[in-house]
């Protein structure tokens, strides 16, 4: 059984100017111990999948279909009283921005003892041991005397590996990783993105690694779901989805991206933009921007069909599926 | 133009606000009363021959002794009450409304000047402003008004009074301008779209007025409108303090005065509604700036 | 063959005072702090090529970015346009209408109270390039649709346009001066990649077509790579190590350029892992002595902590390392 189930979901806002579907029939699905890349370009819903898996919607954003399952057991249902103890506990976060997880009033000692005494009969001595040996374990440096520093005297890469110990202190199934490298510079995010791959392995932590950066996916994660306009474009082994796309617009996207190795005079470029969310179109999302596009495209949204060792929701798949 | 208006957000949130609404609707009667009172007002206070010393003390029209004519009663030399207040709020307003502009003018310059050039203009203007703050604003208007009335001749003063009035308030309101726009150009300047002017060469002057200014204007609303309600009260102050508008050009602060000289001896009305007006037309206006201010502001909404 | 310079750094350096306010600082007896944002740089870019500067955030590559269009003075060393001192090609109408500069944010790099039209048309009308505002509506129209936008789009404001189409208007108002160098301050590092690669694109494109030289200012190596004939890489308000771009990154020779380009995730990266190199960048207030690379360098000697490497050329590149220059491949 998958350790998280995401089932059609559906996150929906109310605005004055009418009900805006941010996400509309996300499916995907996390097992034990594995690592799953969520990418997309900004106002994907990437993010806003991630949020409403931790019950951490912005009002008056709201889960307004589907479900989420942790464990077997619906997690979308419950209140923010209900959901706070499985947070931490259940599943951990990570955020762009050290300091909004970070209390910059609170030594970050205190942070992880309390976090740990919140989920676990620890007495206080105990905490701080485990503290000190999470702080070495993500690698801060003389942990046993910089436990009782605070926030503001490390620097952001600093920061960001506190987030993971204090992510990873209660011993979640699951982590959602939001974009956790993104404000680091290249040296040190990929410091933080081989602490992150280490430590969640040795812990045996599921991850939903969400990112715009698909280069720290391909060597990050083991599945990739590609989101589009608050849909799953793609979802597959990410060997498979970078190597060999299904997808028009996971195609596209893989051709855009500038490549170290090789290089090309133009790259490949998809017109256009992201559609708003008050101006979806109808049919398939990707249709106005697609070159393959064919009638029903226009017409009528597909769904994810197998293909090859991916799944795409694009009709070119499922009229091979239905002919063959 | 006002189709895109009616469709705004700003627009939105102020329709969903009873309280604004309420306000605007008073602002609004008020305006009018006041703007068109010579043509609006039941008679008019200042033509002396229509004054008839007989009608003095008539009390409101709903008391039992009450003149039809006198809605809200008349005073000691028979003057309508009600038409005094049209009149009277139409010079508050005057005066506010210049005092404010006044203080735009002089707060916004300043603050643009010092918050983009920065260095030396900056703390030399900026310290002028922090002692101005540090004195209450009423006394510097007293201040102003008294070596008005040293420097000028007696004849030239009681002509010019109304002038060095809305000198006076709006001396003393530039300072909270100049910082807000200080602050917020502080922050537009280092804005790429700044540097890009720069680039090319363009001047400093030009910069301030036509990039910047018209991105900091926002907060200036929301406080020029909060000031129009202090500057009004400020007049009425000094007005009734006895140093503002002469009773042969009275504004609400001027009929305050005179009226409470009555209110022991019984005449409580030729005070009292024009206290309720003034206290009406500046809680409007708080009310509407208070309004204002969160809509502007990006982060409530 | 003489190369045909259009942008000549000298041994530039800029530096900030960060300290605390006079009275602050003088109760609090410290000494004034100086942050050496650019220390020392020399590069020239040809016409019709593009230079590009990398480095993590700090290393001064913005800084540089400034002082080549004149926005910044330099504290020392000297930049010349066309032959010209930058102060006294500033100083002419004609010299500065041929610079011009996009920047980063695309939504902070146009005026939102102002209307497409106007904002491209400021640099015509600043350079009185054009009169009439028959002409200059029509060169606008034109400029908008160079850069993939509609003429009519000019009627509308910025807030009505995604970030890459932005970006496009930025451009647009960079070329309406009719300059012949541009310097592009991370033009991309605030898009989604699929307009990233349309902005690259277009960029590229209008290179050829118009025959732009480019000052490339990035962060991101892929992007670099694909835009650069020269490349500069910056540490710390240096170049460690600049050459053609296909040289450097086929042949790293400075330990900082390698990190760099080990840190890099990749497409091809797909199941193989990174080695990071700790440590962090330091504070260009306190820079290390010596080379400013040596605490994190894996190649770092004695020598490294106390003298400042002078600048070696290798070949077609230049490069300030000791171990490059003693052939050191070991500490």
């Amino acid at each position: 059984m998958a350790l998280l189930d995401v089932v059609d979901l559906v996150v929906e806002f109310p605005t004055r100017r009418g009900v805006l579907r941010a996400l509309d029939g996300v499916s995907l699905a996390i097992e034990p111990g594995e690592v799953l890349g969520v990418v997309g370009e900004s106002g994907a819903g990437k993010s806003l999948t991630g949020a409403a898996i931790i019950g951490l919607l912005e009002p008056p954003g709201r889960v307004a279909g589907g479900q989420i399952l942790l464990n077997g057991e619906r997690i979308d249902t419950k209140t923010q009283e209900q959901m706070r103890p499985l947070r931490g506990k259940q599943i951990g976060a990570i955020f762009q921005d050290p300091l909004t997880t970070l209390n910059p009033l609170y030594s970050i000692g205190r942070q992880l003892v309390e976090t740990m005494q919140t989920h676990m009969k620890l007495s206080d001595r105990d905490a701080r041991a485990r503290a000190i040996k999470w702080l070495e374990e993500v690698g801060i440096p003389a942990a046993a005397q910089r436990i009782d520093a605070y926030p503001h005297q490390f620097s952001g890469g600093m920061r960001q590996r506190v987030v993971i110990a204090l992510a990873l202190c209660a011993e979640p199934k699951l982590v959602i990783a939001d974009e956790p490298t993104t404000a680091l510079d290249v040296s040190i995010q990929a410091q933080i993105i081989t602490l992150l791959k280490r430590i969640t392995r040795e812990h045996g932590t599921s991850v939903m690694l969400i990112t715009h950066d698909m280069g720290v996916i391909a060597e990050t994660a083991d599945r990739v779901a590609v989101m589009y306009a608050g849909r799953v474009a793609e979802i597959g082994p990410v060997a498979e989805v970078v190597k060999h796309p299904a997808h028009p617009y996971t195609e596209g996207l893989m051709g855009s991206i500038p490549s170290l190795t090789h290089r090309v005079d133009r790259l490949r470029q998809i017109d256009g933009s992201m559609p708003r969310l008050t101006a979806i179109p109808t049919g398939c999302a990707f249709n106005p921007r697609c070159d393959k596009v064919f009638d029903r495209c226009r017409r009528h949204r597909p769904g994810l069909v197998p293909s090859g060792k991916t799944q795409a929701a694009c009709w070119l798949y499922a009229t091979e599926a239905a002919n063959g | 133009m006002l189709g895109r208006f009616l469709d705004s957000d700003v627009f939105y949130s102020f329709r969903r606000n009873p309280l604004a609404v309420g306000s605007a609707i008073i602002l609004v009667c008020v305006l009018i009363g006041s703007v068109f009172s010579p043509w609006l007002a039941p008679t008019n206070p200042f033509d002396l021959a229509s004054l008839n010393v007989m009608d003095s003390f008539n009390p409101p029209a709903f008391m039992p002794d009450g003149a039809r004519a006198n809605l809200l009663g008349t005073d000691e030399q028979g003057r309508d009450v009600l038409s005094s207040i049209m009149y009277g709020t139409r010079v508050s307003l005057f005066v506010g409304v210049l005092a404010v502009a006044f203080a735009i003018t002089l707060g916004v310059t300043v603050g643009l000047v010092a918050g983009y050039l920065g260095g030396f203009v900056e703390s030399m203007l900026m310290r002028i402003t922090d002692v101005q703050l540090s004195f209450p604003s009423i006394l510097i208007a007293l201040l102003v008004d008294g070596i008005a009335r040293a420097v000028l001749p007696r004849e030239l003063h009681n002509s010019l009074e109304l002038y060095v009035l809305i000198f006076a308030i709006g001396i003393s309101g530039w300072p909270q301008f100049a910082r807000t726009v200080r602050g917020s150009t502080m922050v537009e300047r280092n804005k790429e779209y700044v540097m890009a002017a720069r680039v090319i060469g363009i001047g400093s002057a030009r910069i301030m007025f036509s990039h910047i200014l018209p991105n900091v204007l926002g907060p200036v609303l929301v406080i020029a409108t909060l000031s129009l309600g202090q500057a009004i009260l400020a007049e009425a102050t000094l007005s009734f303090l006895g140093v503002g508008l002469p009773p042969t050009e009275p504004s609400l602060g001027t009929l305050i005065r005179i009226g409470q000289n009555f209110l022991l001896s019984g005449e409580w009305w030729v005070t009292i509604f024009p206290g309720i007006a003034l206290a009406l037309m500046v809680l409007a206006i708080n009310l509407l700036g208070d309004w204002l201010r969160d809509a502007l502001n990006p982060r409530l909404r | 063959m003489a190369e045909d310079i259009v942008l000549l750094a000298d041994q530039v350096s800029r530096y900030f005072d960060v300290s605390r306010p006079w009275l602050q600082r003088t109760l609090a007896r410290e000494p004034k702090q100086v942050l050496r944002a650019v220390d020392g740089v020399s590069f020239r870019v040809a016409r019709g090529s593009t230079l590009s500067l990398v480095g993590e955030s700090g290393c001064g590559k913005s800084t540089v970015a400034r002082l080549a269009v004149g926005l910044y003075t330099p504290s020392g060393g000297e930049i010349r346009f066309e032959g010209e001192a930058i102060s006294a090609a500033r100083a002419q109408p004609d010299l500065r209408r041929r610079m011009n500069m996009i920047f980063q944010d695309p939504y902070a790099s146009l005026n939102p109270r102002w209307r497409v039209r106007d904002i491209v048309a400021e640099p015509i009308r600043a350079f009185k390039l054009l009169s009439s505002t028959a002409d200059i509506n029509a060169r606008v129209g034109a400029l908008l649709t160079q850069v993939g936008l509609a003429a009519a789009d000019g009627e509308k404001f910025p807030h009505e346009f995604s970030g890459g189409q932005r970006q496009r208007i930025s451009i647009a108002r960079a070329l309406s001066s009719e300059p012949e160098f541009l310097v592009c301050d991370e033009p991309t590092s605030a898009l989604d990649v699929s307009v990233q690669a349309q902005i690259l694109n277009l960029m590229k494109d209008l290179q050829q077509r118009l025959g732009l030289t480019y000052l490339f200012i990035s962060h991101n190596l892929s992007v670099v790579r694909h835009m650069s004939d020269r490349l500069g890489v910056m540490y710390l308000g240096r170049i460690v190590e600049i050459g053609p771009a296909a040289e450097i990154f086929a042949n790293p020779r400075h330990p900082y350029t390698k990190l760099l380009l080990d840190a890099i995730p990749d497409l091809d990266m797909v199941g193989r892992s990174r080695t990071p190199v700790g440590g962090e960048v330091p504070s260009p207030i306190n820079p290390p002595p010596g080379c400013p690379f040596h605490p994190r360098c894996p190649l770092a000697n004695a020598r490294c902590k106390t003298e400042k490497p002078q600048v070696l050329h290798l070949g077609t590149v230049e490069i300030a390392c000791h171990a490059a220059e003693e052939g050191r491949t070991t500490a």
